[in-house]
């Protein structure tokens, strides 16, 4: 019973920021709605037992990606709370859109016989993705470095002052 | 797996409780005091001695002059983000202290750790909450609606998250050594006087101490808030109770920081004589006292000196020290 | 009724369908990035949620989900700078008014 309440109060959570995020006006507002929206997402997996998951989407998104996007709707003109129409002609189109198939997937995905198996997780997660980083994944492991790499040069480049 | 949770939500709440009037005790009350007495004595003088006897009940006067200022919003700002912006800092200042181990009691032969939560995942929660306080600055900079308050908010969190990956590596490399990343565990494997971190991973401890010191926005890095420059930086417009939620937020973190200190690098709890507890507070004070010793000795950094430091030395230091640990950890321990 | 893996499909589901009406339908380029967010954050929930539910032993959903993180953090540096780019040379980060090269 404690579980269901859990699972629903993050939900809760989670989606009512989202809509907000989704919806506000004031970009500040909804760039800072960001962080309750991950924080139910980290509570999700915690429910799920992936803890270090969680920690690392603490850690990145709720404390540097959101700084980023604040910090960049700060330098641009963003952050001036003027009434500007923030929603392109096509909203009532694009709402038909995310419902129709936010419907078809809640259908297909509850019909579905999903394989459930009855295996337990690793008790210590983080050791053993670590162990699965440098064995089975390496490749994924070796080319997302190589990817941050070059996105932070890249970053670097494009963002900087032409003198 | 069956949790009774009437009894962890009264457990959690508890623990809650203690934990943070034993940070307002000790951090906040005493803390502040410790600071300005301290401050005076290098400077030789003497600090507050009016109230109480010697200055003891200092804090008492500032919290209740604090408590009793008039409320003030200004009329342009944005009124939720500029009365949530204290909340969030002082929150993750204070979530921290959940894994912080203050010793361990032995009930019937099993040593139990006086932890609130000894998480898997302890020193990633520690830095993972340190990372939070971050948003909340950078929305009280914005929400005040003031060019100074703005200018101090964005060189704060610039300051901040360049510093957070210094105190990462930090963190790695202790957590290499110790084999876990659970701050009970890490503890636990140091015993002895030199078997601490502090002598065999003393470069980490060093990038450790000045990273902690630019987390907490103290002198010789307290650009963002710099009394004589930008008013008080971030925080100019607050008055009264968020003004002191600001400030109890940075002491606690401060605090949190001495706290990891000695849970990573000095030992925590271990000591001969005493019981755990008392071993980890006087651990804790010298840290901190350290840390306020270096506040009245050195001269302020500027942005740019502070973000070189950060990025062109203490980086690439604490990134050549995990190689060197990971090597020493594979061949020397044959 | 526990918690099964069909709640949280379905709460991955809302937040994806969320996260493309932002990216449909926000005039201001940071926030279509938010909305990006949204939608990578709702297919981590996915991927933890088949790990634990369908194959806990392998753990290859939660070392998915952190590969998706780190790229993720990588697309959002480089979509802020071309955001940044953009409205030093155009003055404006509205992606209906860049259209400099439309006939």
């Amino acid at each position: 019973m404690g579980e269901q309440a859990a699972f629903i109060i993050l939900s809760i959570i989670t989606l009512a920021s989202a809509v907000v995020v989704v919806n506000s006006n004031n970009v500040v507002r909804a760039a800072l709605a960001l962080v309750p929206t991950f924080l139910g997402v980290t509570g999700l997996y915690i429910m799920l037992q992936a803890e270090f998951v969680a920690g690392i989407q603490v850690l990145i998104y709720a404390g540097a990606i959101t700084v980023l996007i604040l910090f960049v709707i700060m330098l641009t003109e963003g952050g001036t709370g003027l009434r500007i129409r923030q929603r392109n002609e096509q909203a009532p189109l694009g709402l038909l859109t995310a419902a129709a198939l936010a419907a078809i997937l809640i259908s297909v995905l509850t019909r579905t016989e999903w394989p459930k198996s009855t295996a337990t997780l690793p008790q210590y997660t983080a050791s053993a993705i670590g162990n699965t980083f440098l064995t089975n994944s390496v490749l994924a492991f070796e080319v997302s470095s190589l990817v941050l790499l070059i996105s932070l040069m890249g970053a670097i480049i494009i963002a900087r002052r032409e003198k | 797996m069956e949790v009774n949770w009437p009894i962890e939500i009264a457990r959690a709440v508890g623990l809650a409780v203690t934990v943070f009037t034993f940070l307002a005790v000790v951090a906040a009350m005493l803390g502040v005091l410790l600071e300005r007495k301290i401050g005076g004595w290098i400077q030789s003088r003497l600090g507050p001695k009016h109230v109480g006897r010697q200055g003891l009940l200092q804090t008492v006067a500032d919290t209740i002059k604090l408590l009793q200022k008039e409320h003030i919003t200004p009329q342009a700002a944005d009124a939720v983000i500029f009365n949530s912006a204290p909340l969030i800092v002082a929150v993750a200042g204070l979530l921290d202290w959940i894994v912080i181990p203050f010793g361990v009691v032995h009930i019937g032969g099993t040593a139990i750790p006086l932890v609130v939560r000894d998480l898997n995942i302890g020193v990633l929660f520690f830095a993972a909450m340190a990372s939070l306080t971050v948003v909340g600055i950078l929305a009280g900079g914005f929400a005040s609606n003031n060019k100074y308050s703005l200018l101090g908010g964005l060189r704060s969190a610039s300051q901040m998250i360049s510093y957070e990956l210094p105190l990462a590596t930090a963190l790695i490399a202790v957590a290499m050594q110790a084999g876990t990343l659970s701050t009970v565990g890490i503890v636990k494997a140091q015993d002895g006087w030199f078997g601490s971190f502090a002598f065999s991973q003393f470069p980490a401890f060093v990038i450790f101490l000045i990273a902690a010191t630019a987390e907490v926005n103290r002198v010789p890095f307290d650009l963002p808030e710099a009394e004589s420059e930008l008013v008080a930086g971030y925080f100019s417009e607050y008055t009264g109770m968020r003004f002191a939620l600001f400030q109890l937020g940075e002491y606690a973190e401060m605090f949190a920081m001495a706290a990891l200190a000695t849970t990573l690098f000095l030992g925590g709890w271990k000591g001969p004589v005493l019981p755990g507890l008392v071993w980890f507070l006087i651990k804790m004070y010298a840290v901190v006292f350290f840390l306020m010793w270096t506040r009245w000795t050195f001269p302020r950094l500027r942005l740019d000196q502070l973000l070189n430091l950060s990025w062109k030395v203490l980086l690439p230091a604490g990134l050549i020290w995990i190689l060197l640990t990971g090597f020493a950890i594979t061949f020397l321990a044959k | 009724m526990p918690v099964g893996l069909t709640h949280y499909l379905v709460v991955s589901v809302l937040l994806f369908c969320l996260g493309l009406y932002a990216m449909l339908t926000r005039r201001n380029a940071v926030a279509i990035l938010m909305g990006i967010e949204l939608m990578l954050n709702a297919a981590n929930i996915n991927l933890v949620a088949f790990n634990k539910f369908v194959a806990p032993a392998a753990l290859s959903g939660q070392v998915f989900a952190l590969v998706v993180i780190t790229l993720a953090a990588c697309e959002a540096g480089v979509g802020l700078a071309l955001v940044m780019a953009a409205y030093r040379n155009l003055e404006t980060i509205h992606v209906d008014e860049i259209n400099v090269m439309k006939w």
